[in-house]
């Protein structure tokens, strides 16, 4: 079976291109399109990415809207049963808000708006996603964002630090995150959320291809052909 | 009936905002300032049969995120 995936787009997402042809150049097989109003997923999904953006203008709190939009519905139950679901950047505050991952995403320590690389360490290497990196490696991968300053509560942090959840932490400090947490997986390690683009690194024209590892990682985790 | 629901920010939970706000106070001059936290006011007009239940549940589904954020319903005279 081709590998076959899934792209949402909210009204306001902006990276969902990017996604797309990212995990086309990488896993290959079919990628669609579904658009938030979407009451169901394609069947048969491997992978689903959750984009970046600024999904319905970041009204009330960044990806709250969004996480109430019928399409996520749809995608908190795919996760529910085992599709790999990665939420990069406003994905990321769509994934929390949703339920589906720990915490939230509140405004830059710094205020500002922060968009650079940055050099991210690999803190968990055994997950879907991280497995084609080291563990402490450290990979560059660029930042866009001004909601990234992950929070939650100390026994909640402590938790996803023993449980190995933490899956990449900010080498250098970004935009003031508890533990300087950049991603986080969820309880069953099939859900990925994180404030760093991935999908804009895979090819040295884009500057570098540290992201590309995490999309050849899903491809591998799976039973399936480019 | 009008419902107010104010949501602000834990105890415990850093306030960048509120930080910013607090520095440009001081910036125009007010002395005096020792802390300052943002919050949201949302102003509802629902029917007057709507069950504090039912409030309760739209303020912890969307009014407020229940991870860093408290709410407080207050039901307004017309």
């Amino acid at each position: 079976m081709p590998f076959t995936s899934a792209v949402i787009t909210f009204p306001g997402s902006n990276c969902d291109r990017d996604m797309a042809v990212a995990v086309e150049e990488v896993c290959g097989g079919t990628v669609h399109r579904v658009w938030h109003g979407d009451a169901s997923l394609p069947e048969g999904l491997d992978f689903i990415a959750v984009p970046g953006g600024f999904s319905y203008g970041d009204y009330l709190r960044s990806g709250a809207m969004a996480a109430r939009s019928p399409i996520m519905q749809a995608v908190v139950e795919a996760a529910g049963r085992g599709v790999p679901v990665l939420g990069v950047c406003n994905g990321f505050q769509i994934l929390t808000e949703a339920g589906l991952l720990p915490g939230a995403l509140m405004r830059n320590a710094g205020i500002r708006f922060v968009c650079r690389e940055v050099p991210l360490k690999v803190e968990n290497s055994q997950s879907l996603f991280t497995q084609r990196y080291f563990k402490d490696q450290v990979i560059t991968i660029p930042v866009a964002h001004h909601d990234g300053n992950y929070f939650a509560d100390a026994e909640t942090l402590d938790r996803l630090e023993g449980e190995g959840r933490v899956a990449f932490r900010y080498a250098e400090p970004v935009n003031g995150s508890q533990r300087d947490i950049a991603g986080v997986l969820n309880e069953a390690g099939n859900v990925l959320g994180m404030m760093p683009h991935p999908e804009r690194m895979i090819e040295a024209a884009q500057g570098g291809s540290d992201g590309r590892k995490l999309f050849e990682g899903v491809l591998a985790g799976l039973n399936v052909s480019a | 009936m009008k419902v107010r629901v104010h949501v602000s920010l834990k105890n415990g939970v850093l306030d960048p905002q509120g930080r910013a706000i607090h520095h440009a106070l001081e910036g125009l001059g007010f002395a005096g300032v020792k802390d300052v936290r943002a919050g949201r006011l949302f102003e509802l007009d629902v029917a007057d049969d709507t069950s504090d239940e039912a409030l309760d549940d739209m303020c912890r589904k969307l009014l407020a995120n229940m991870v860093i954020e408290n709410y407080r319903i207050e039901k307004v005279a017309a």
